[in-house]
């Protein structure tokens, strides 16, 4: 499984007549199969790289490899291909469809790369269990809580298998307990299936449990604070390179 | 979780939209289909009433229908029986007719000489019995019954007229016309009197001749009148008539026009002792379905058989040419009526459309992240609105159905213009199935297209500014 490649990254925005830069030149290299969490103050850029990586929104200049692919060179179509097949996303607001059941919110992703329907029940109800919403499975979103929603969500980002999955602020919507549980809850699922998570959080519980973190301010990367701001990350598997 | 069923939920999610939504779409279908059940019933009982008049098809000479009516006698068909014999023969046609017969139109003179009064008429020679014949067609099974000619099981010398002819020839107490006040003495009364008194000698004299050996007895029901006309020679003849009946037609010009006499009576009158001829033969079928295919094999037998005859063959249509005009007027309305539905419908089912995609642009950046295709999120919208148009369609039919049953059961009635008897109010919607099939696709063709641009721009949604919308 291959790194994340981010080179030489612009991206601004334009408010009306302001040019509003959003990332500046950005250099990474990500480490996949680990717990990497973007951190910076509000306004930095987080969820816009974590766009530019998810495939979601297209950088000014600049390259991201991801899954081995220069996304960069796809078409529409090829694109939401690719992000069904190896990105998967948590958000915020969890995004559960409303008209759909806990199983059929986690089965959809599966669908859409035409997963046989055996296979894709079969599958659905392992995830449902790894998150423990067995019981849950005819439920609609509104019928459960926001912790339960977001085990869902996960269930759902996990679905396909992706090498990359992809989270922005995962526990802003939580209470901090509730938070707790599904940062244990990615962390695991993390570990077991070996997918690699990148998020972006001001939790401290959330940058307490990451492998590697990488600062962000005013759409510039920072150099690593000091190691005791961190807490539990690991000096070693600090793997933020800030590329030539 | 297939497409259909997504949308089909998104749908439920917020009925009252979606029920205002079908509610628009079921009254538009109701609209165009009791409309147009009304307006099919009058054009297939205008047509059952031609049919049952002229028949579908009538053989005339060349250009009698053109010129004819200035000189009928001129225009007569020749061997007329062969004619009738060939056809009832013929291998192709037989299987397709239900009544062929002659008639002969005439013009000339009615008069009722003892009140010294007379107007100028069209006649109409028939054969009684197959003329009934042609009045039992209903291939469209109307529930009104045909009433026989009142012709029917009458002396040679009978007819009918029409009862404005009866006003005029002042017949209204021999012949019970209601609406018939006793006539204001004419200015001229002196004049009328003595034109009365004078002119017509001879011509009393002649229809003396002509009755002598009838015996006319005063019991006799109904009303003696003359009727002169030229025969082929040019010469005047005159028939002395026994007025059976008369007969109100409902239209005016017809009203103040019409006599109606046994063909043998009236071929007398034309051509004496000569060769009887006929100005048509009308042609009955079954089916009107039939009637190209009739007309085809007629213009063959035409065209070869019966060549020396120099004959055309003319449909329904063509004899009375207010069907055609009816029919169109109803088919403007209708085609106008149609076009505004469609129209509401579009804006209606557009904007519920464009409602929804404004409500859900948080799940269609959500969808796209995912990895559903622009395409996807285009068909899913779509979907919803033929899902929509469907059930609109669905509900309308049975809806229009329900009314239609319900307007045909409810006794209501109304005078056709043309027609003398109210009729039964009933619009045909069951047994339409081309009309019903139309308009359901129609509207499934409007819903899809009104919910075409608002899926389109769902489609092109910016997925991060979708995920961004509050
Ligand atoms: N759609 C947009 N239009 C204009 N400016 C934008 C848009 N999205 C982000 N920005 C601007 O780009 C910069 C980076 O925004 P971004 O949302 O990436 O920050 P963030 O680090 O995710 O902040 P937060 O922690 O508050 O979520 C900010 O200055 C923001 O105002
Ligand atoms: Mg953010």
């Amino acid at each position: 499984m291959s790194a994340l490649h981010i080179s030489q990254l612009y991206k601004h925005y334009q408010l009306d007549a302001v040019r509003v830069p959003a990332l500046i030149d950005i250099n990474l290299d990500i480490q996949p199969q680990r717990f990497t969490v973007l951190s910076g103050p509000s306004g930095s850029g987080k969820t816009t790289l974590l766009n530019l990586i998810g495939c979601i929104d297209k950088p000014d200049s600049g390259e991201i490899i991801i899954a081995g692919q220069q996304v960069g060179k796809l078409g529409d179509n090829a694109l939401a291909d690719f992000r069904s097949r190896h990105i998967g996303f948590i958000f915020q607001n969890f995004n559960l469809l409303p008209v759909l059941t806990a199983f059929e919110n986690i089965e959809y992703p599966l669908i859409l790369t035409k997963m046989p329907a055996a296979k894709r029940k079969a599958r659905v109800a392992q995830l449902l269990d790894a998150v423990g919403l067995s019981d849950k499975a005819r439920n609609l979103p509104g019928q459960l809580s926001g912790g339960q929603r977001q085990r869902v969500a996960i269930a759902r980002a996990l679905a396909t298998e992706p090498q990359w999955v992809l989270a922005d602020e995962p526990t802003a919507n939580l209470d901090s307990q509730t938070g707790a549980a599904i940062i244990q809850l990615m962390r695991r699922m993390q570990r077991e299936l070996k997918v690699s998570f990148v998020f972006s959080s001001h939790d401290p519980q959330v940058l307490a449990a990451a492998d590697d973190a990488v600062f962000i301010r005013d759409g510039q990367l920072q150099p690593m604070p000091a190691k005791t701001a961190l807490g539990s990350v690991d000096s070693n598997n600090n793997q933020q390179q800030v590329a030539a | 979780m297939n497409t259909l069923s997504l949308a089909w939920r998104n749908l439920l999610r917020n009925r009252r939209r979606s029920m205002t939504t079908l509610l628009a779409m079921v009254i538009g279908v109701v609209a165009i289909l009791l409309f147009g059940g009304y307006s099919g019933n009058i054009n297939l009982g205008l047509q059952t009433g031609f049919v049952r008049d002229s028949g579908h098809l009538q053989i005339q000479r060349q250009d009698y229908f053109l010129y004819g009516t200035g000189n009928p006698a001129a225009y007569g068909i020749r061997d007329y029986q062969r004619v009738i014999e060939v056809i009832k023969a013929d291998p192709v046609l037989a299987p397709m007719l239900t009544v062929v017969t002659p008639t002969l139109s005439l013009g000339g003179i009615a008069g009722n000489f003892s009140a010294g009064v007379s107007r100028t008429v069209v006649g109409n020679g028939i054969v009684v019995d197959e003329q009934n014949q042609l009045r039992l067609w209903n291939d469209y099974q109307f529930p009104d019954e045909a009433r026989p000619s009142p012709l029917s099981n009458t002396a040679q010398n009978a007819a009918s007229i029409g009862v404005g002819v009866a006003r005029v020839l002042q017949l209204c107490a021999a012949l019970q016309v209601n609406d018939c006040p006793q006539a204001k003495a004419p200015l001229s009364t002196t004049n009328a009197a003595a034109d009365a008194a004078s002119a017509p000698d001879d011509i009393s004299a002649l229809s003396e001749l002509e009755a002598a050996p009838k015996s006319s007895s005063p019991a006799e029901a109904g009303a003696r009148i003359e009727l002169l006309a030229a025969n082929t020679h040019g010469a005047p003849n005159v028939a002395a008539l026994q007025v059976v009946k008369a007969e109100m037609l409902g239209v005016k010009e017809l009203d103040d026009m019409s006599i109606t006499l046994h063909l043998k009576q009236a071929q007398q009158l034309i051509y004496g002792n000569d060769a009887p001829q006929v100005t048509a033969i009308v042609l009955q079928l079954k089916h009107t379905e039939q009637m190209a295919a009739a007309q085809a094999r007629l213009s063959q037998l035409l065209q070869t058989e019966f060549k020396s005859l120099s004959l055309e063959v003319h449909d329904y249509a063509t004899l009375n040419p207010s069907y055609g005009q009816i029919t169109g007027m109803f088919a403007a309305i209708f085609s106008f009526i149609t076009l505004l539905i469609g129209a509401i419908v579009l804006f209606t089912v557009g904007n519920t459309m464009s409602m929804a995609v404004v409500e859900r642009t948080v799940e269609i950046g959500t969808l796209r992240a995912i990895g559903l295709r622009r395409g996807g999120i285009r068909r899913l919208f779509v979907c919803e609105g033929v899902l929509l148009g469907l059930v609109g369609a669905g509900l309308g039919v049975l809806m229009a159905l329900l009314f239609a049953y319900i307007i045909n059961h409810s006794g209501l009635s109304w005078m056709p213009p043309g027609n003398t008897d109210p009729v039964a109010l009933t619009v045909r919607v069951w047994g339409e199935p081309n009309m019903i099939l139309g308009t359901a696709i129609g509207l499934l063709l409007v819903a899809a297209i009104s919910a075409w641009w608002p899926a389109r721009r769902a489609a092109q949604l910016n997925i991060v500014d979708a995920l961004r919308h509050v």
